[in-house]
């Protein structure tokens, strides 16, 4: 009996590694093209993108590769080489697996300008209207990310609030019957905004400057 | 049994047999992805390659499995084909992997799969197995084309991402929500049960008359 399962479980291990290893290359390709034109669609003024890593010593250094392990942003500049915005990547947990998203900043109006959702196993028909409904996905072309007087977080914490009683720009319109996946984006922005737009005002030089040393 | 032969095995899952319209198995998926007509096709092809694979293998090894295993050990097999379907997908199209969704991973608890290789292919030759598999997979894939193409058709005027009317088609956005996989399904069965209610009374006219003949 055990020589049976674990002849199978054996058979069925390596099947699924060659596969794995076989498909790989292609998958990451796949999914570095499908980056590239998410941040063009999050900031629609950028025809450039450059990658960029964080030190908190160094501020932004360009394309840190891999191997530092640091967290890439995506800094987008227009046709004449200046600085339109920053691609940022966010992940956290949804309703039912860990929702992963990209949301482009705007230096100029303190706001997100778009956002997309790149990986999510929402439940079909309800939480993963996150990507389909236009009220919803409206929420995310202007919403305000002003930091606060100190200079150390936002102002306003992204909040979603229920539908229909948005008053403030802060504020995310809910989906109805999609309660949690609606705050789950707010909380990923909010947990990402908070870190990130005070490393990204308080470089903004290290950004502009990163399109000219290409 | 025995007088059955290979092409009977396929044959009879298209129609007689059909896993949606007659046996109404793996419902799930069916009505959650048959809102367009390529998802459908998508998922029908995916389920119908785990369904031949599973079905040759669980056949293949049908004296080596101890029968107080034999459920893990099929889930085992199927698991593994669903995860090499999950990532040909991704390699294909990142696009059609997000469309899909977690409907993928989904294909392993798919009854109409193991219903196959616990009631057939472990009791039957390789041979017939994929017979089988392949007439099961096709006739999935078929009720899967015909549920999406009319929530499609319906929901979103168009066929495969073409266009089929003018733009003062109003569409019946119902379609493409949960509740029009439930009405096509409904009207599908209507069909499929007046086809066949319709020659089970022609057969049994015939039989009444080929009796009263006999009296006369």
């Amino acid at each position: 009996m055990y020589r049976a399962m674990v002849g199978v479980g054996v058979a069925c291990g390596l099947l699924i590694v060659t596969v794995f290893q076989g498909t790989l290359p292609i998958i990451q390709r796949n999914k570095a093209e499908a980056l590239q034109k998410a941040i063009f669609r999050v900031l629609p003024k950028a025809t450039t993108s450059a990658a960029f890593g964080f030190d908190p010593t160094r501020g932004f250094v360009s394309d840190p590769g891999d191997s530092l392990g640091m967290r890439r942003v995506y800094a987008g500049y227009d046709d004449t080489g200046a600085l339109v915005g920053v691609a940022l990547e966010a992940q956290g947990m949804g309703y039912q697996d860990v929702i992963g998203i990209i949301y482009g900043y705007s230096f100029e109006e303190h706001a997100i300008i778009g956002m997309e959702v790149l990986e999510s196993k929402e439940t079909p028909g309800l939480g993963d209207k996150i990507e389909t409904d236009p009220d919803f996905v409206a929420n995310f072309n202007r919403l305000d990310v002003s930091l606060a007087d100190d200079g150390t977080g936002l102002a306003h914490p992204i909040v979603a609030v229920a539908r229909g009683t948005k008053t403030e720009p802060w504020q995310v319109d809910s989906i109805t019957g999609a309660t949690i996946s609606s705050e789950a984006i707010a909380a990923i922005l909010n947990g990402s905004a908070q870190t990130w737009v005070p490393r990204i005002e308080g470089h903004l030089d290290d950004l502009k400057r990163g399109n000219d040393n290409r | 049994m025995t007088t059955r032969t290979a092409s009977d095995e396929f044959l009879k899952g298209l129609w007689k047999e059909n896993p949606v319209f007659v046996q109404v198995l793996g419902m799930c998926p069916v009505l959650a992805v048959s809102n367009t007509a390529m998802n459908a096709l998508a998922m029908g092809l995916a389920t119908a390659f785990v369904l031949v694979m599973s079905n040759a293998v669980v056949s293949s090894l049908r004296h080596f499995i101890p029968k107080q295993v034999r459920i893990a050990t099929y889930i085992l097999v199927i698991a593994t084909f669903v995860t090499v379907v999950d990532y040909a997908i991704q390699a294909i199209s990142l696009e059609l992997y997000r469309a899909l969704g977690a409907f993928i991973s989904l294909i392993v608890v798919n009854c109409l799969i193991l219903g196959r290789a616990e009631a057939f292919a472990s009791k039957n030759t390789v041979g017939r197995s994929v017979m089988d598999g392949l007439g099961m997979g096709v006739g999935f894939v078929f009720a899967l084309l015909f549920l999406g193409g009319v929530r499609e058709i319906l929901g979103m005027g168009s066929l495969f991402g073409v266009r089929l009317f003018p733009d003062s088609f109003q569409e019946w956005v119902v379609m493409i929500l949960p509740s029009g996989g439930f009405f096509s399904l409904a009207g599908w069965l209507v069909l499929f049960n007046w086809l066949e209610k319709r020659k089970a009374d022609k057969a049994e006219r015939a039989r009444v008359s080929g009796l009263r003949g006999e009296v006369a």
